[in-house]
């Protein structure tokens, strides 16, 4: 709306210049901008200083404010994005509206990334000189504030996703958990042990994950999928799509009778949680401490679903509890929440990419995801480590950087590889007792009690090869007995090794799921090229996404291992706490108004609204902006063809007044 | 670094200046990372912040070639990111539109540029800046305050003609 009228006083501008101890001062001559801008119109103090975001520095604004009636403040530093908050509170402990302040930045756009000083220095007074002019015309507004929905979404139950929902469900807030999956517990229920530790996976997760299942403070929506995303921070409407599952989830008691009583008396179609290497019934549940500890009928397995023609002995075994309903349909839930943490995770690689490894092709080269299975005691094998003919190995490979760290797949290291190579090799060889020739380009083992446990399976007797493996393939001396030759230059002996081995373990490095980019879209995520979720900031804001209230943690954001996914889980679920915890959050009053006089009524402004922010008022007939909806982009902006539509904080003016600033001659001595 | 100190070769002294409308979500936030990493650009743009592409009238970039930059730079985020779901489209369209005309009216293609750079792309800022930087510096100063001073005059001196011919025809009256 129209900000209060514009008292007619003389504009008084204070300019500060900040040295950022020498990271500006060392390549701008701040002495010399402040000398310019002391010379132009209206300014009437125009100083530089060594750090203008300590104590002292935004001390120096407030005082001047006082001793020299100023009106409007310049402070050319940081990015806006760092500071523009500090210095709006300074000016407004001065006295002043905190928007008759305007940034210059003049470290990231300037003194990083130019080294001639002449030239930096010039660009300061240019930036400079558009702030200054662009200052004076700037209006008083209000900060709005709007109330927050006490309610989270967590997308993805994943150790991330079931972290952060415990922290907050035990804060006592409502939690929704949405999850594609038939349960809860992601890449790491599928683990067998975690290093360092090697405490078994389904210890410490089975817990949380029954925590999870029982809290009342949390909604679990498994086998779901959020599909539509509207609103803003503190009120986003999400709508979250049900599939059917074919069992009603508040009468099934989790007796898995029907699974027993099913027509086909032999699992026979292949397992996904164990990734094909078992097989499963139509109706199945992924694995014993599944959560919610309820059965789902796979449609496109199940005789009824596909034809109707069964016998329904599942019906009859789940008898009186009816829990079956071979009519269920999808259902759309539509809530509300106040902030979103998004913890999709990632995929592992997909080795068939590189053909010489032979994945897909030779039965006994397998990934480490089916290795983690193959091992696991409740897994396909209860535990054994077999070939796929059954053979106990006597010689395995574990192939390091599968898929990371190669510019022909992915440039990036995955971080949790070469430990959890580490981890096989020492669970294999304890099982088996084969000898294990593990082959690596760098040994990285980071992190608290890491480089020990290398040291440790080192000691066991691993055999370590440093090099990168440049083919697999079937052993030619001994025919068709599934034997392979692994073949490597050992780059500290300088010599090519050919090993030959009874399976190959491809180490597989993590990439960002193309399935959570639809998920990415719909809560306009930022990612880097490689399609990892992108944090605000690397250092100081990791978990905060570009959208206030949308949080980021886990492998989505990044590779990372369990104890810095719950860690940033944690910190999501805190961050999204002092959100909602505040009951209404502070809203930038960058929004665009109509001036009513000025508008002919051509609703050109309408259609372009994405938020649907502008209706059309027929009696006056005007367009008119709903500010609560307004997002302020400025579109409608641009796009009107009177100039009747403002924008706050970025009026035609302001910017062409700074436009002018920048492209004024100079003359600087 | 490459491209910093080149600008100064050629033309005499004249090195271009650029007006840049950076999308506050994406390219600004790039625009910061390149600077938070040190990589070295050249130093001839200006940057001014909005908050979405979709708000670059196209009035601001005729103003800025009017008031005398040599060139213009708008970034946004990449199609499908926006971060107002699809400012930058409508930004496409009129640049699109604009670019015809400016075209029309003589002021070459590669003065007005528009690219999609995201958070993370810091590289590709100053792959853009550079590469535009060294284009203009090609096609020398787009000058049009000076051609407006000129137009001006032209105007001034036939009325000036036109005034001495009407004081002419008086007088022989």
């Amino acid at each position: 709306m129209p900000t209060t009228p514009i008292k007619n006083e003389p504009v008084k501008i204070g300019y500060y210049i900040c040295h950022c101890g020498t990271n500006i001062a060392s390549v701008i001559d701040v002495d010399a901008v402040a000398k310019y801008i002391s010379k132009l119109p209206n300014v009437v103090v125009s100083r530089n200083y060594k750090y203008m975001c300590s104590d002292p520095g935004q001390k120096l604004i407030e005082d001047d404010i006082a001793k020299y009636q100023l009106n409007r403040i310049v402070v050319a530093a940081c990015s806006p994005l760092l500071h523009e908050t500090t210095f709006r509170n300074a000016t407004r402990k001065g006295g002043l509206n905190p928007f008759y302040f305007q940034m210059v930045n003049v470290r990231e756009h300037n003194a990083w990334v130019h080294s001639d000083r002449e030239q930096a220095t010039r660009k300061a007074i240019e930036l400079s000189r558009a702030a200054v002019e662009r200052v004076s015309l700037h209006k008083p507004l209000e900060i709005r504030k709007l109330p927050i929905n006490p309610n989270v979404l967590i997308v993805g139950g994943g150790i991330a996703g079931i972290h952060a929902a415990l922290v907050l469900a035990n804060a006592g807030k409502h939690v929704y958990l949405v999850e594609r999956e038939p349960t809860i517990g992601g890449h790491m229920a599928k683990f067998d042990k975690t290093f360092p530790t090697l405490d078994c996976a389904a210890c410490v997760l089975t817990p949380k994950m029954a925590a999870v299942g029982k809290h009342p403070n949390i909604t679990l929506w498994t086998y779901s999928d959020v599909v539509k995303v509207d609103g803003y921070v503190g009120n986003y409407k999400v709508t979250v799509r049900r599939r059917p599952r074919y069992v009603i989830e508040e009468l099934c008691t989790g007796c898995l009778e029907c699974i027993d009583a099913c027509i086909y008396k032999e699992p026979k179609f292949s397992d996904e949680f164990n990734l094909g290497l078992g097989k499963r019934k139509p109706v199945y549940i992924p694995f014993a401490q599944a959560i919610p500890s309820i059965a789902t009928i796979d449609a496109n397995t199940c005789i009824e679903l596909k034809t109707g023609k069964c016998k329904k002995t599942c019906v009859d075994a789940c008898g009186d509890r009816k829990a079956i309903d071979f009519k269920q349909k999808e259902e759309l839930k539509e809530i509300t929440v106040g902030a979103v943490i998004i913890t999709t995770g990632f995929k592992t690689f997909d080795a068939r990419r590189i053909l010489y490894y032979g994945y897909g092709v030779y039965p006994n080269v397998i990934t480490s995801l089916e290795a983690e299975r193959l091992l696991n005691a409740a897994g396909p094998t209860s535990g054994e480590f077999l070939t796929r003919d059954g053979r106990k190995p006597k010689q395995i490979a574990i192939i390091h950087c599968v898929g990371s760290r190669d510019e022909n797949t992915n440039k990036w290291c995955s971080r949790v590889c070469c430990l959890y190579s580490l981890k096989l090799a020492h669970l294999i060889h304890e099982r088996t007792e084969a000898e294990v020739f593990n082959f690596y380009i760098d040994m990285r083992t980071p992190g608290k009690s890491m480089e020990e446990f290398y040291n440790r399976v080192a000691e066991e007797g691993v055999n370590f090869v440093r090099g990168r493996v440049a083919d697999i393939y079937p052993d030619p001396s001994d025919g068709s007995t599934g034997h392979l030759v692994v073949q490597a230059e050992d780059t500290l002996l300088g010599k090519i090794l050919k090993v030959p081995v009874d399976m190959v373990v491809l180490s597989v490095g993590l990439e960002p799921d193309p399935a959570s980019e639809n998920i990415r879209k719909m809560f306009n995520l930022s990612c880097g090229s490689e399609g990892w979720f992108l944090e605000r900031h690397p250092k100081l804001a990791p978990v905060s996404s570009f959208n206030e209230g949308i949080f980021i943690a886990g492998c989505c954001q990044g590779p990372k291992d369990i104890p810095d996914t719950v860690a940033q889980a944690g910190a999501a679920a805190a961050e999204a706490f002092s959100i909602i915890d505040l009951g209404n959050i502070e809203i930038e009053p960058n929004t665009a108004y109509i001036i009513e006089s000025e508008c002919s009524g051509c609703k050109s402004c309408i259609p372009l609204c994405p938020y649907s922010a502008i209706s059309f008022d027929t009696e006056k007939h005007k367009s008119v902006i709903n500010e609560a909806l307004c997002k302020g982009c400025g579109t409608c902006v641009a796009a009107c063809p009177s100039g009747s539509i403002v924008q706050n904080l970025f009026e035609d003016e302001e910017i062409i007044s700074e436009i002018n600033g920048l492209l004024e001659p100079i003359e600087v001595k | 670094m490459e491209n910093e100190n080149k600008n100064k070769s050629g033309n005499g002294n004249w090195s271009p200046r650029i007006v840049a409308f950076f999308c506050n979500w994406c390219t600004y936030t790039a625009a910061d990372l390149a600077g938070v990493s040190r990589m070295k650009y050249a130093p001839n743009t200006r940057i001014i912040r909005l908050m979405c592409s979709g708000r670059v009238d196209p009035q601001f970039i005729l103003e800025a070639l009017a008031r005398g930059a040599d060139g213009v730079l708008i970034g946004g985020c990449h199609p499908g990111d926006c971060h107002y779901v699809e400012g930058n489209y409508k930004c496409l369209r009129r640049f699109r539109m604009l670019k015809r005309m400016l075209v029309d009216m003589g002021i070459e293609d590669k003065r007005v540029r528009l690219e999609w750079i995201s958070a993370a792309e810091g590289e590709k800022v100053k792959r853009v800046v550079n590469e535009m930087v060294a284009e203009i510096q090609e096609l020398g100063p787009l000058g049009i305050p000076k051609k407006f001073e000129e137009w001006d005059k032209e105007i001034e001196d036939l009325k000036h003609e036109i005034e001495n011919k009407e004081k002419e025809e008086v007088a022989k009256q």
